[in-house]
């Protein structure tokens, strides 16, 4: 039965080795009155039938892949080159385990060495992890190390309200047990006069996103020096195909990079598995969280690839360790290290004009039509706020059923004042045509 | 019986930190045992200067690459000296333990409180208890 | 031949994928935000290919060999699973796409749901957690917050066997709520007077892995779950080893309040060198509110069924009292396609029978290497058996040793060093997809081993022999640390 290699007569041979009658003997320490309890479910079905199902239940939903998709807000519809996916389907990389035994895994481990240097690169950091489970939990994980760097001695976090809203959430959601203070984004503005005034002393750590979550770039090196004025650490929530354009945080005095890596080559997948990559100055590099890969020499004198650090994980330090991160997208860092290397230095700056050119043919084609503002406050890069006539759901059920386009975020789900504000996204999926066509739609629902 | 080292100068812990007296001060580090236990040391997390300790507090970590265990202070007071020669030679703790392996150095606000500790020999036997 | 670093493959001026020139107008770029230098590999696509096989080449994997990973359930990952999750329909969905449009994959979500609900026998689910670990976090905030809601801030502290996996400390550690330790008995259970002993209105509650990390079934289960509900405790089960329950039991039936169930490893998503995983709860009934979300739910149900127009909707719901979000959108979608897949073409039966083979296999190989191997706690185990890597009359031969010498055979080692209340531990566990011909022939070569302990322990000494690289300097590489071949300056 599927994937059960055994027959009776194997069953059997084993029994009587083990030197029991019948399978239920082994259950013995099971209380009684709980074992073998109904299950209430379906009857198996072959392969076949399970794969017609499932394709039946994947008819339901309709795809970014067979239509216009202007929806981002820390997911995109970015291309990933074939040779992502092959690599990742090779059953050695597919079904290998965590790099424990590293005499059997330097694939891994030279793939996530390879991962964590690249990450280094993008972001102008020294050291990388090898990833957490997404951005959002990235900047939790962030937060968590700026309170051990300052021995816990200090007790509140400042968040720039430009960071995406759910990644907000899961700081608070993974500090509620910690006695700590978040704040920063009490109102709906991205403004760093605000977010600047709240630092002080007791603050371990600030952060910002960049691009915003409104698709803008601010002056991080502002903000950088706000937090070391009072020695709190700068931590960066940063867009990887913006990083191909842009220049890193690294290089403007962060301490901690952060960000969601699915832009790198991971489909859009309903919002997973995705990718958070963690980059930081050497000198943090014990309070950081995840695996970490290091380069050494066998005892044939070979370079080789060991997890290194592993005192600060939960296997050796168990209730002192940095994190309790066990598992973590191993496999999506593999994803993103060949996007990386195959898009490499010129082609991921390619993917990142493409969207930048696109966003503003896109932004001037929406200023033209009556009734819609783009906010051109501050540079954007591939996302832009609208100010639109009507409500952006109004407008977004329009979109999909007369142009078969999926529109863009309703920012008023998260920023109330924001009322008929849609954030826009512009990859470099989407076509002129594409990008027209959402004019005209736009235009004609605003009539 | 085990042939782990215990200068019979010193007092123990429970937790394998030993502390020898000179002059008001207690110099503090970790038993042969403990090095035995912890295999090659890589990393030593050292308390500040000036620190004010109470006995039994953590005040620091030694790490090998497959474990990392607290150094729990024996004694109160505070700190006046840690060795920074450590830093990059780690090993010289688990050459020399009792000698050039010193961690730290603290001025005893409480010396009766050296009478709590064990003395070598029953120290010996608690290592003997463990193996 | 060592396989370069793929920066070295390449050549100034080389790339792999060749962008279209863009088919809108060119803007200027803004010359101050700009960076001057990008500092990513040049090589062409065919040499990016070459370098990732060959890579993948130097990996042991499930499919290849046997990998008898103790709690980490290494069974055969499904490529049906794999075409299912790739399925366009499924990949190029946004995640805050209309819930009209993708009602395919929230009942997909709401199935998966109900599935683990049935299996764990609880009352609700949460797909939310990204990995076991994370699963703990979210199952101990909240126990943490049940309380706080009663109006009990005295509960501080979550009691944890000494034979715990480290995620359940460190996960305790990051709700701000204190570990105490708790002994195991001389059978490995959990020490009932220890418990008793700690059982007060101060504790939140109990974390307990069953079967146990040395694959044991706990013999006082009911007793230690009445105990803590006595206290006013919830009870936590860490879903690790659930491979050996399935249609064996139920944990909500027998009183666990939450319990995290790991996809990656009972139900075949694939490990991926270190992730991705799926860690979704199950709660009991009082802790349904709590549950991260947003979850899915019927927004609608059809009113009938045999009306093919007439199909239940599908929405978000937010729990009343949720601790809120663990992480950004969904959850591992990925990898609830795969498991659904993977629970469908075993329906209820399959999945028993999957705990009873899995266990089957576990007590074969005890059974062969218990006369060579001792086992402390050598009685009928459930999927996986702790045994020493170590004999009385070779005092120089580790678990370490034996585990690197299996490598020369050709298969992965066992879990080494835990649980930590074992000496030289070795953790097997074999799973529920393999022959007898492999359990024999893993057999034979431990016994193999056994002999050249005594024979010719030099040989164990330095193996691995055959694998790409010796054994590796892990010392060196913590005190000179080289994360990065791309130093960046300060």
């Amino acid at each position: 039965m599927t994937y059960l290699p055994h027959t009776d007569a194997d069953i059997e041979a084993m029994l009587k080795v083990i030197g029991i009658r019948r399978i239920e003997d082994m259950f013995a320490d099971v209380p009684e009155k709980f074992r073998f309890p109904a299950l209430d479910l379906p009857e198996a079905i072959s392969q076949m039938e399970a794969a017609w199902r499932l394709e039946e239940m994947s008819h339901a939903n309709l795809p970014g892949g067979k239509t216009a998709i202007f929806l981002g807000a820390g997911a995109y519809n970015h291309w990933s080159p074939p040779v992502v996916n092959h690599t990742i389907l090779r059953g050695e990389f597919l079904t290998a385990y965590t790099p424990y035994q590293p005499e059997v895994s330097q694939g891994t481990l030279q793939a996530i060495y390879e991962y964590q240097s690249m990450i280094c690169a993008l972001t102008g950091m020294q050291v990388s992890n090898a990833s957490h489970y997404d951005g959002a939990t990235s900047l939790a994980e962030a937060a968590i190390m700026a309170l051990n760097v300052h021995g816990l001695r200090r007790k509140k976090i400042v968040l720039c309200a430009g960071i995406h809203p759910e990644y907000r959430a899961v700081v608070r959601t993974y500090m509620q047990g910690m006695g700590v203070t978040i704040t920063g984004d009490e109102d709906d503005s991205a403004d760093w006069d605000r977010l600047i005034a709240a630092v002080d002393g007791d603050t371990a750590m600030v952060a910002a996103q960049y691009p915003n979550f409104f698709g803008q770039v601010q002056a991080i090196p502002r903000l950088v020096e706000a937090a070391h004025e009072y020695g709190a650490l700068m931590c960066v929530v940063a867009d990887p195909i913006a990083l191909g354009l842009l220049k890193p945080p690294g290089w403007m005095g962060a301490d901690v990079v952060v960000g969601e890596g699915q832009s790198l080559g991971i489909p859009l997948s309903f919002g997973g598995p995705y990718l958070g990559f963690f980059a930081t100055r050497e000198e943090h590099v014990r309070k950081m969280a995840g695996r970490l890969v290091g380069e050494t020499l066998d005892t044939r004198g070979e370079t080789g690839y060991v997890l290194t650090l592993a005192t600060r994980e939960q296997h050796i330090r168990r209730a002192r360790a940095t994190s309790n991160i066990c598992t973590n997208q191993g496999l999506m860092a593999l994803a993103a290290c060949v996007y990386m290397s195959v898009m490499g230095k010129h082609g991921l700056r390619r993917v990142a004009e493409l969207c930048y050119h696109k966003a503003h043919y896109a932004a001037d084609a929406i200023d033209r039509v009556d009734g819609y503002q783009v906010d051109r406050s501050k540079p954007f890069f591939k996302e832009f706020v609208v100010q639109c006539p009507k409500p952006v759901a109004e407008i977004n059920d329009y979109l999909l059923s007369e142009y078969g386009i999926i529109g863009g975020y309703d920012l008023e789900r998260a920023y109330p004042s924001r009322v008929n504000q849609m954030l826009i996204a512009v990859t470099e999926q989407n076509t002129r045509a594409e990008i027209d066509d959402l004019a005209q739609a736009l235009s004609e629902v605003a009539k | 019986m085990g042939d782990w080292k215990a200068p019979t100068d010193c007092k123990y812990t429970k937790t394998d930190e030993w502390v020898r007296v000179e002059n008001g001060e207690g110099v503090v580090g970790i038993t042969d045992f403990a090095q035995s236990q912890l295999s090659d040391l890589v990393y030593v997390e050292l308390p500040h200067v000036g620190d004010t300790v109470k006995a039994g507090d953590e005040i620091g970590v030694v790490e090998s690459v497959k474990a990392a265990a607290p150094l729990k202070s024996p004694v109160s007071g505070e700190v006046v000296a840690v060795n920074e020669a450590l830093e990059g030679s780690e090993s010289t703790i688990n050459q020399d333990p009792f000698g050039s392996g010193w961690i730290v150095r603290i001025r005893l606000s409480n010396p009766a409180e050296m009478d709590d500790l064990m003395d070598a020999a029953a120290y010996q036997q608690y290592c003997d208890e463990r193996a | 031949m060592k396989e370069p670093i793929i920066y070295d493959l390449g050549a100034p001026g080389r790339t792999g994928i060749k962008m279209p020139d863009p088919d809108v107008p060119v803007y200027d770029l803004p010359a101050e935000l700009l960076r001057d230098e990008l500092d990513l590999p040049e090589v062409d696509e065919m040499t990016v290919v070459r370098h990732f096989l060959r890579l993948s080449q130097l990996n042991h994997g499930i499919d290849k060999a046997f990998y008898p990973l103790g709690s980490c359930t290494m069974k055969y990952n499904p490529k049906l699973n794999e075409d299912m999750a790739r399925l366009p329909g499924f990949l190029h969905l946004h995640p805050y796409q209309d819930p009209s449009t993708v009602q395919g994959a929230l009942e997909l979500m709401y199935e998966l749901q109900e599935w683990l609900k049935e299996i764990g026998g609880f009352a609700g689910v949460s797909l939310q957690p990204a990995a076991g670990a994370h699963g703990e976090f979210t199952g101990i905030l909240m126990m943490r917050a049940y309380h706080l809601d009663r109006g009990d801030a005295r509960r501080t502290k979550m009691l944890i066997p000494d034979s715990a996996h480290g995620t359940n400390p460190a996960s305790t550690s990051m709700s701000g709520l204190t570990v105490v330790e708790l002994p195991s008995d001389a059978r490995g259970n959990v020490d009932l007077n220890a418990l008793r002993e700690q059982c007060d209105d101060t504790v939140v509650g109990l974390m307990i892995t069953n079967p146990n990390t040395l694959g044991l079934f706990e013999e006082h289960l009911v007793e230690v779950i009445e105990t803590i509900h006595a206290c006013g405790g919830l009870v936590y089960g860490d879903g690790a080893n659930f491979n050996a329950l399935m249609g064996i039991c139920k944990p909500g039936e027998m009183g666990f309040d939450v319990m995290h169930y790991n996809l990656h490893k009972t139900f075949s998503t694939p490990h991926g060198g270190g992730g991705p995983g799926s860690g979704p709860v199950g709660v009991s009934a009082r802790l349904v509110p709590f549950l991260p979300g947003p979850i899915v739910g019927l927004v609608e149900e059809s009113a009938d069924e045999a009306d093919e127009e007439d199909v239940p909707v599908y929405g978000w719901v937010m729990p009343e009292k949720s601790i809120g979000r663990m992480k950004a959108f969904h959850g591992q979608f990925g990898m609830h396609v795969r498991a659904l897949a993977y629970m469908l073409v075993h329906g209820g039966e399959g999945l028993r029978k999957v705990s009873e083979m899995a266990v089957l296999n576990a007590n074969y190989l005890r059974v062969l290497l218990r006369d060579t191997y001792h086992v402390p706690y050598d009685r009928i185990n459930m999927h996986e058996f702790v045994a020493e890597g170590r004999f009385p009359d070779a005092p120089d031969v580790h678990a370490l040793d034996i585990a690197k010498r299996l490598m020369d055979f050709g298969f992965h080692p066992p879990t080494n060093y835990f649980p930590l209340i074992v000496h030289e531990a070795l953790m097997i566990e074999p799973t529920e997809t393999e022959t007898k011909e492999t359990l024999d022939a893993f057999a034979q070569a431990m016994l193999q081993i056994a002999r050249e302990a005594r024979e010719n322990p030099d040989i164990l000494h330095s193996a691995p022999h055959i694998t790409p690289v010796g054994r590796l300097d892990e010392v060196r590489a913590a005190k000179e640390l080289v994360l990065c071949c791309r130093p960046v300056p300060e």
